[in-house]
C-alpha cells in the first residue's frame, strides 16, 4: 500500500475508463470481435460490416429500415389482464415486466405497425427478443390477433418477424393457449386471401416456432438464426450426444425443407417487397430508399398516433 | 400391488402392516388377526381420503404420471368397439407414441387419437414414453382430415410429457408438425372433444387438445412447461419443482377456473390407478355427453365456435 496504488493508479484508471464510458459508441461484434462504430452498425441494420454476423435489432429500428423513409403508424394492441396467475418465482412477474419495460422502453415484446414498404402497403409485426426473451404471452397473442385483423380490414399482407425463447412461463397455461389463438389469427389471413410472410430471426424457438412462425405462406430466415422447437441444450441432455455444427441454424433448416429462403437482413426489404407484390398481383416494384408516401386519408378516423420520425441511421446520406 | 408415491409412505406402512398380519395368520391357523387388520384397513382408508382431499400441485403431477394410471390404450380397449388402428404419416414412418384409428363408441363411428406412454419397459421404449415425433402429429392430421371428410367426430386422449426433443424430430420439423396439427384441430368441421387423462405437456398436448370441449381428469395436469423445466429456468434449480408446480397453476381445478378446461371428471379416491374400471367408465360417460352436446351442431358452426373459444381464452385471470 503506498500512494501509487492508493492514489495514482485509480486516477490513471479512471481517466482510461472515463474515455471508454461514453459507451455504445463502439460495439464489438459477437462473432468476429471487430469493433464497429455505432452509426456504421445501425446504418447496416446491426449486421457486422466485417463478417456479416446478424446482431439483435429492435422492432423499432427494424421498422425504420423496412418502411419507406422509416415512416410507420403503430397499430394499437389491446391490453390484456396483467399478471393473470399472480405468478412469483424468485421475483414477482410484474417486477420482471417493469424491469423489461425500463430496459427496452417498450410496452411489451411485440410491435405492430402499418405503412408502405417500397410503396407496397403492408402490416408488419416484430417480436422483441430483448423484452423478456420475446416470450409469447397474452400481449403477444393480442398483438398478433390485432395485426391479422388490421391486415384483413385493410386488405394488406402481414409480415411477421419472429424472435422468441418460446412461451412466457409466467403466464402459465394462458401463454400456451396463445398457440391455438395465434393459429386462428393466421387462418383469418388465409381465408381473406392475404399473404402471410414469416421472417424468422435469431432465435425463434419453442411454442412460437410450433405455432404462428411455422404457418406462413413463405418462410424466410436471417442467416445463422437458431430456429427450433426444443433448444440444443435440451436435446443434448436428452440424447446425450453432441449435436453437429450448425444444427438448427437457418441454413440447416433450409436444407431440411423447413424454410423457403435464407436472406441477409440488408436485402430483406427488397425481397419482401418483391414477394408481396407478386403474391398480391401488383406491378413490379420501385426499389431503393423511397421518400415517405403522401399522407393519404385511408381510414375514416384520423390516426391518433403520430408516426415516429426516423432517428439517425436511415436518413443519413 | 400398487406402487406408492413418496407422499403415500405412511399409507404404505399401514397397508404393509395389515398385509403382514394377514400373511402371519395364514401361516399360523390359530391366530385371529381379522379385527386388527380391519382396524388398520380402516385407518388406511381414512388416510387415503385425507391425502387425496388436498393434493398439492406437485403431488397432482406425480399422480398424473403414475405408471399404473390408465393410459390411452386402456381407454380404447374399454370404451370403444371395432377399434381399427390406422398407421403412418404417408411420409416417413408410423409413430408409436400416437395411437389412432377408427372405432365405435356405443354404435357411433368416430376417429380416436391419443398419446400412449406404454405400460412396461418394453412398451414404454416402443412408445417413446408418449413423446411424439413429427410423424405422430402428421398421422393425427391425416386422421383428423379423414374424419372431416366422412363426418366422423374426433376424440383425442391427451397424455404426454411433451413432444420429443430429439435430433431426428427437429430435422423433420417438429415445430411445423405441431403447428399443423393445431391448425387441423381448428379447421375440421366435425365435433372435436378431448380428455386430458394424465399429463398435458405443452405444445405436444395443444396439438390434440384444441377442441370444442376439453375435459380433464381430476388429478391430471396441463401446463406450458414441466415443473422441473420451469424450476431449472426460473429458479435455476430443478429441485424447486414444488414451487414451480404451485406457480404454474397447472391443475385441472386451476384450468377450469381459467376457462381452459370445460369440465372436470372426478377420479376414484386415491387416484385413477386405484380403481381403473371406475375411471374408464366415468371418462366414457363424459365422452358420450360431450359428443351428444355437439351432435346437432352444423359443421360451420363447430368451426366458428372452436375458433371463437380459442380467440377468447385467457381474457380472465385467476385470483391470487
Amino acid at each position: 500500500m503506498n500512494w501509487i496504488s492508493n492514489y495514482v493508479r485509480p486516477r490513471i484508471n479512471s481517466i482510461f475508463s472515463r474515455r471508454e464510458t461514453p459507451e455504445n459508441l463502439w460495439h464489438k461484434c459477437d462473432e468476429c470481435g471487430t469493433m464497429l462504430f455505432h452509426r456504421e452498425l445501425s446504418d447496416n441494420q446491426n449486421v457486422c460490416t466485417s463478417c456479416g454476423h446478424h446482431m439483435h435489432i429492435t422492432p423499432r429500428a427494424r421498422f425504420q429500415a423496412l418502411f419507406d423513409a422509416g415512416v410507420f403508424a403503430e397499430v394499437p394492441v389491446p391490453e390484456p389482464k396483467a399478471d393473470p396467475l399472480a405468478f412469483r418465482d424468485q421475483k414477482r412477474y410484474p417486477d420482471r415486466l417493469k424491469a423489461a419495460q425500463r430496459e427496452t422502453g417498450e410496452r411489451e415484446a411485440m410491435l405492430v405497425a402499418t405503412g408502405d414498404m417500397g410503396r407496397t402497403p403492408v402490416v408488419a409485426a416484430a417480436q422483441d427478443f430483448s423484452f423478456m426473451a420475446g416470450s409469447m404471452g397474452m400481449y403477444v397473442g393480442n398483438a398478433i390477433v390485432a395485426a391479422a385483423q388490421e391486415a384483413v380490414k385493410l386488405g394488406r399482407p402481414l409480415i411477421l418477424f419472429s424472435a422468441a425463447g418460446g412461451a412466457r412461463m409466467q403466464e402459465g397455461i394462458l401463454s400456451l393457449m396463445q398457440m391455438p389463438r395465434t393459429t386462428v389469427a393466421v387462418q383469418m389471413l388465409k381465408e381473406a386471401g392475404l399473404p402471410y410472410i414469416v421472417v424468422l430471426t435469431h432465435p425463434t424457438t419453442g411454442g412460437v416456432t410450433a405455432s404462428y412462425a411455422m404457418l406462413g405462406d413463405v418462410h424466410i430466415a436471417e442467416p445463422n438464426a437458431l430456429i427450433c422447437f426444443a433448444g440444443p441444450r435440451v436435446i443434448e441432455q436428452t440424447i446425450r450426444e453432441k449435436l453437429p455444427e450448425g444444427f438448427q441454424r437457418a441454413e440447416y433448416l433450409l436444407e431440411h425443407g423447413m424454410l423457403d429462403r435464407v436472406t441477409p437482413r440488408t436485402q430483406m426489404k427488397d425481397e419482401l417487397v418483391s414477394i408481396t407484390r407478386m403474391l398480391m398481383g401488383m406491378p413490379p416494384p420501385v426499389k431503393g430508399d423511397l421518400p415517405p408516401p403522401p399522407p393519404a386519408p385511408e381510414t375514416a378516423t384520423p390516426d391518433p398516433e403520430p408516426a415516429p420520425m426516423p432517428e439517425g441511421g436511415k436518413t443519413t446520406p | 400391488m400398487t406402487q406408492y408415491l413418496d407422499f403415500e409412505k405412511p399409507l404404505a406402512e399401514i397397508e404393509g402392516k395389515a398385509e403382514e398380519l394377514r400373511a402371519l395368520a395364514r401361516q399360523n391357523s390359530g391366530m385371529n388377526v381379522a379385527d386388527e387388520a380391519a382396524a388398520l384397513d380402516a385407518k388406511a382408508a381414512v388416510m387415503l381420503v385425507d391425502l387425496y382431499k388436498t393434493l398439492t400441485p406437485w403431488r397432482k403431477c406425480q399422480v398424473a404420471r403414475h405408471p399404473e394410471r390408465p393410459h390411452c390404450r386402456d381407454y380404447i380397449e374399454a370404451l370403444f368397439a371395432e377399434y381399427t388402428p390406422l398407421a403412418g404419416d404417408r411420409n416417413f414412418s408410423d409413430d408409436q407414441a400416437v395411437m389412432g384409428g377408427l372405432a365405435r363408441i356405443d354404435d357411433r363411428p368416430v376417429v380416436v387419437i391419443g398419446h400412449e406412454k406404454g405400460s412396461d419397459t418394453k412398451s414404454r421404449i416402443e412408445r417413446n414414453f408418449g413423446m411424439a415425433r413429427p410423424e405422430g402429429y402428421r398421422k393425427a392430421v391425416r386422421l383428423m382430415q379423414l374424419a372431416d371428410r366422412f363426418g366422423l367426430p374426433v376424440i383425442t386422449l391427451v397424455d404426454t410429457p411433451g413432444a420429443y426433443p430429439g435430433k431426428g424430430a427437429e430435422e423433420r420439423g417438429q415445430s411445423e408438425a405441431i403447428a399443423r396439427a393445431t391448425e387441423a384441430c381448428l379447421r375440421i368441421g366435425v365435433p372435436l372433444v378431448s380428455v386430458i387423462i394424465g399429463e398435458g405437456g405443452s405444445g405436444g398436448a395443444v396439438a390434440f387438445a384444441t377442441a370444442n370441449r376439453v375435459a380433464m381428469l381430476e388429478h391430471s395436469v396441463y401446463s406450458v412447461i414441466s415443473p422441473e423445466g420451469c424450476a431449472s429456468i426460473l429458479w435455476k434449480d430443478a429441485e424447486k419443482m414444488r414451487e414451480a408446480a404451485e406457480a404454474l397453476r397447472l391443475t385441472a381445478q386451476d384450468l377450469k377456473q381459467l376457462g381452459v378446461a370445460d369440465r372436470i371428471i372426478p377420479e376414484p379416491v386415491g387416484g385413477a390407478h386405484r380403481d381403473r374400471a371406475a375411471t374408464l367408465a366415468s371418462v366414457g360417460n363424459t365422452l358420450r355427453q360431450m359428443l351428444d352436446e355437439l351432435s346437432q351442431t352444423p359443421p360451420a358452426q363447430l368451426v366458428a365456435d372452436r375458433r371463437r373459444k380459442f380467440l377468447n381464452i385467457g381474457a380472465t385471470g385467476l385470483a391470487a
